[in-house]
C-alpha cells in the first residue's frame, strides 16, 4: 500500500502549514545569515557610549555560539560615527546599500538618529530600538519604520514632578540640566508634570557636555534658596553634583535622573555616604547593586561579560542595557521565523506582548502594537539607602 | 592654458560625468561629498595657501552656509538651488567682517581667533533665542531634491551632477581670480607683505577680501553639504571639522587648485579606510596615514603629482 505514506505526508503537511510555508527574505537575510547594521560613537565626545556597540557585538557572538536564531547566524556590522550626524548618514547608507543589512538596530543619539530617520523610512528599512530616550521615536503614523526602546525622558520627568507635588507641594525647586535635547526633554516632561505650578521652580541652570565641572552651577542653585534639586546630568557630572551639593552643606531633596542612577559609576565616585536619600527611577536592575547579587538574570549577565566581553567594565550599566536591548531584538527575530522580510521584522517588533527580558525590574513588561512604538513605558521610584536602591511605590506607567 | 594642461582636465571632467552611471548610489553619494569638500578646501586654500593666513575656524563658515540653506528651505520654502547664492553672500559678508579685525592678528594669533569662532559656533547654534530658526540641538531636517524635467536619473545622481556643475563654476572663478591682479597681490602679501605694500598693494583690503571670498567658498560648500546630507545640527559642525579642512589642504597641496580635489578625496576616504583596518583605533591608523603622506609628499599630493609629471616629461625629452 503505497498510498499510506503519501496520505500520511499529506496529513502532516496540512497539520503543520508552517513547515511548508514559503521562506521569505529581503536583502540581508538568507537561510544561513541575518545581517544587522549599527552605528555607534566609538570615537569623539560621546565615546563612553561606545561600549554599548561592543557589548551588543559580544551578545550576538554568544547567540551564534549557541546555534544562532532559528538556525541562522547573526552578522553584526557596526561602524564608528563619532556622534556626527553627517557621518551617521554616510555609514547608514553604506550599511543599507553596500553591506545590504536586513535592519538597522540601536543607532545611538538623538541627532544621529534624526539625520537617518527620513532616509530609512523612505527606503523602508527598520530603524529598530534606537538608543535614545527622546519622545519622538514613538510616531508610527509618520515614521512606521522607526521604533524606540527605553522609557522616554519626558515620562520620567513627569514622574518626579508628580512625586514632588504629592509629597512637598510647597517645594522650591532648583534644576540643573545638560544643554541639549536630552536635558531639555527631561525638563519639558518635568514642567508638564508640574502643570500650572511651574513657579515652584525657583532656578534653572544648564551646563555643556564640554564643561569641566558643574561646581559653580551647584553654588548658584544653593544660593537660590531651593530645597529640592532635580539633577538632569550624565554620569560624570552627576557624581560631581552629588558631591558638591553635599560638601557645600546644601541638603536638598535630591532627584537624580535615571541616566545616572548607577551605584558603580556615579554614587561610588561621589561617595556613598553623600548619596543617601537620592531619589531616582529605574527600569532595569543595577548590576552593581548588592540586592541583585543572587538574581539569576544578573548572574547570567556576569557570566556573559566574563566569557564574551571580558574587557568591558562590569560597573558600567550600559553593558546590561546593551544585553537587554539585544535580547529584545533576539525575541523579535525568533518571532519572525522564516519570514525575514523587513516588513515582517517591523511587524513583529510592534507585536511584543508582555515580553520580559529578566534583567528588567520585576513587574516591568514590554508591550507594543501597531499604534504603540514605545516598548518600555514604566518605571519605579527608588531611594538610595546608603547601600542599595530601595524601590518604593508602585510601577508607574503601563 | 596650453593643450598639455587642457587634456588632463578634459579627461578628468569626462570621468567625473561618467562616474554616477558606473558606481552604486552609495558611492555617488560619497563622491558628492568629495565635491562638496573640494569646494570648501579650495576656499580655505585661497586664504591659507595663497594668502598665508591660517584659519582653524572654517568649519564655522561651512556651518553658516549649511544653516542658510536649511533654514531657507525649511522655513521659507525656497528651492534648494536658490539657497546657494544666499549662503554665498551671507558667508562673504560674515567672512569679510571677521577678516577686518582679524587683520591685526598675524599667523598663530589669527589661527587662535578663528579657532575661537569654530569652537563657539556650535554653542551659538544651540542658543535658545535662535532656536526658532535653527531648531536648537534637534537641528533641521530638509527634503532631498528630486531630478527636474523628468530626467531618467535618481535623486543621488541628480544631486551629484548639480554639485559638479557648481564645483566647476567655483573652480573656474578661483582660477580666474588667482591668475589676475588680485591673485598676484594675495601671493605677494603671503611672501613679503612689506614689499607688497611698498608696491602699492592695499594689504588690508586684499586680506579682508581674501577672507571673505574664502568664507564664501566654504559657505557654498556647506549649503551643498546640507542638501546632500538632508540634515543640519550643531553636532555636525564641531571644531574637528575645521581641523579636518586644514588637514585636507595640507595633504592635498597648499597653494594648488588641484590640491583641493586630492585633499577632498583624502578626508572623505582615508578615515573610512582607517576604520576598516582597525575598529579599535581608527584614528591611530589615520594618524599613520597622515604622517606617511606628509613625509613622502612634503608638497602635498598635488606637488608630488607635479614632480612626477615633470620627471616623466624630462625622460620623454631625453629619449
Amino acid at each position: 500500500m503505497k498510498l499510506v505514506p503519501i496520505a500520511a505526508l499529506l496529513v502532516a503537511a496540512l497539520a503543520s502549514p508552517a513547515a511548508f510555508a514559503q521562506k521569505k527574505y529581503d536583502p540581508g537575510a538568507t537561510d544561513k545569515v541575518i545581517k544587522i547594521g549599527n552605528t555607534n560613537p566609538y570615537s569623539g565626545p560621546a565615546s563612553s557610549y561606545g561600549t554599548i556597540g561592543k557589548a551588543i557585538g559580544a551578545y550576538w557572538k554568544m547567540v551564534n555560539d549557541k546555534g544562532g536564531v532559528n538556525g541562522r547566524m547573526i552578522e553584526w556590522i557596526s561602524y564608528d560615527d563619532g556622534y556626527s550626524p553627517p557621518k551617521t548618514v554616510e555609514m547608514v547608507r553604506k550599511l543599507v546599500e553596500q553591506d545590504q543589512v536586513l535592519i538597522v538596530f540601536q543607532t545611538l543619539g538623538t541627532p544621529p538618529n534624526t539625520a537617518i530617520q527620513k532616509y530609512l523610512n523612505t527606503k523602508m528599512v527598520p530603524q529598530s530600538f534606537v538608543a535614545t530616550g527622546a519622545t519622538k521615536w514613538n510616531d508610527p503614523r509618520n515614521f512606521p519604520w522607526t521604533i524606540g526602546w527605553q522609557p522616554n525622558y519626558q515620562t520620567e520627568g513627569r514622574i518626579y514632578a508628580e512625586h514632588i507635588l504629592k509629597n512637598n507641594p510647597k517645594a522650591k525647586i532648583g534644576v540643573l540640566y545638560q544643554n541639549d535635547d536630552y536635558g531639555k526633554d527631561y525638563l519639558k516632561g518635568f514642567r508638564d508634570g508640574l502643570g500650572d505650578k511651574t513657579s515652584m521652580i525657583v532656578k534653572e541652570v544648564s551646563y555643556e557636555v564640554s564643561d569641566p565641572t558643574v561646581d559653580s552651577q551647584i553654588v548658584q542653585l544653593q544660593a537660590s534658596g531651593a530645597d529640592t534639586f532635580f539633577n538632569i546630568t550624565i554620569p560624570k557630572f552627576a557624581a560631581q553634583a552629588i558631591r558638591k551639593a553635599y560638601d557645600t552643606g546644601w541638603k536638598p531633596t535630591h532627584y537624580l535622573n535615571n541616566v545616572s542612577a548607577s551605584i558603580g559609576s556615579v554614587l561610588t565616585p561621589a561617595g556613598l555616604d553623600k548619596s543617601v536619600g537620592l531619589i531616582s527611577t529605574q527600569y532595569f536592575k543595577d548590576p552593581t547593586d548588592a540586592q541583585w547579587k543572587d538574581d539569576p538574570a544578573i548572574k547570567e549577565f556576569h557570566a556573559f561579560m566574563k566569557k564574551y566581553y571580558p574587557e568591558g567594565n562590569l560597573l558600567d550599566p550600559f553593558n546590561l542595557y546593551a544585553h537587554l536591548v539585544s535580547e529584545t531584538l533576539h525575541q523579535v527575530l525568533k518571532q519572525s521565523g522564516n519570514n525575514l522580510t523587513r516588513a515582517n521584522v517591523m511587524k513583529q517588533a510592534a507585536s511584543l506582548k508582555n515580553y520580559r527580558p529578566e534583567g528588567l525590574l520585576p513587574g516591568i513588561r514590554i508591550n507594543t502594537d501597531a499604534s504603540d512604538f514605545a516598548p518600555i513605558e514604566s518605571e519605579q521610584l527608588t531611594r538610595f539607602d546608603g547601600m542599595v536602591f530601595q524601590r518604593f511605590g508602585p510601577i508607574i506607567g503601563k | 592654458m596650453t593643450r598639455r594642461q587642457l587634456i588632463p582636465i578634459a579627461v578628468l571632467l569626462l570621468a567625473a560625468c561618467a562616474l554616477p552611471l558606473l558606481v552604486s548610489d552609495y558611492r555617488v553619494f560619497q563622491f558628492n561629498l568629495v565635491l562638496v569638500y573640494a569646494i570648501a578646501l579650495l576656499g580655505l586654500n585661497l586664504l591659507t595657501g595663497y594668502n598665508g593666513q591660517i584659519s582653524l575656524g572654517h568649519g564655522a563658515f561651512y556651518a553658516i552656509g549649511a544653516y542658510c540653506a536649511a533654514i531657507l528651505m525649511d522655513k521659507y520654502g525656497v528651492p534648494y538651488w536658490a539657497t546657494l547664492p544666499v549662503a554665498a553672500v551671507v558667508c562673504l559678508v560674515v567672512g569679510f567682517l571677521f577678516g577686518l579685525p582679524a587683520l591685526r592678528l598675524e599667523g598663530l594669533y589669527l589661527a587662535l581667533a578663528t579657532f575661537a569662532l569654530g569652537v563657539s559656533l556650535p554653542s551659538l547654534l544651540k542658543y535658545h533665542h535662535l532656536e526658532k530658526w535653527t531648531g536648537g540641538v534637534q537641528g533641521i531636517v530638509i527634503a532631498k531634491p528630486e531630478p527636474p524635467f523628468g530626467l531618467p536619473i535618481n535623486a543621488d545622481q541628480w544631486l551629484y551632477y548639480f554639485t559638479l556643475a557648481v564645483a566647476i563654476v567655483m573652480f573656474l572663478l578661483a582660477w580666474n581670480l588667482l591668475r589676475g591682479r588680485i591673485g598676484r597681490a594675495m601671493v605677494a602679501i603671503r611672501d613679503q607683505h612689506i614689499a607688497a605694500e611698498a608696491m602699492g598693494v592695499n594689504t588690508a583690503m586684499v586680506k579682508s577680501l581674501a577672507f571673505g571670498v574664502s568664507a564664501m567658498y566654504t559657505g557654498v560648500a556647506g549649503a551643498l553639504g546640507a542638501i546632500a546630507i538632508q540634515y543640519v545640527a550643531p553636532d555636525s559642525f564641531n571644531f574637528f571639522l575645521s581641523i579636518v579642512f586644514l588637514v585636507g589642504i595640507v595633504v592635498g597641496g597648499l597653494a594648488s587648485i588641484s590640491g583641493a580635489i586630492y585633499g577632498a578625496l583624502f578626508i572623505q576616504f582615508v578615515p573610512n579606510i582607517a576604520d576598516e583596518i582597525s575598529r579599535a583605533a581608527p584614528w591611530a591608523i589615520f594618524g599613520i596615514f597622515l604622517i606617511g603622506f606628509v613625509y613622502l609628499m612634503p608638497m602635498g599630493i598635488a606637488g608630488a603629482v607635479r614632480m612626477a609629471v615633470a620627471r616623466l616629461a624630462r625622460k620623454a625629452q631625453n629619449r
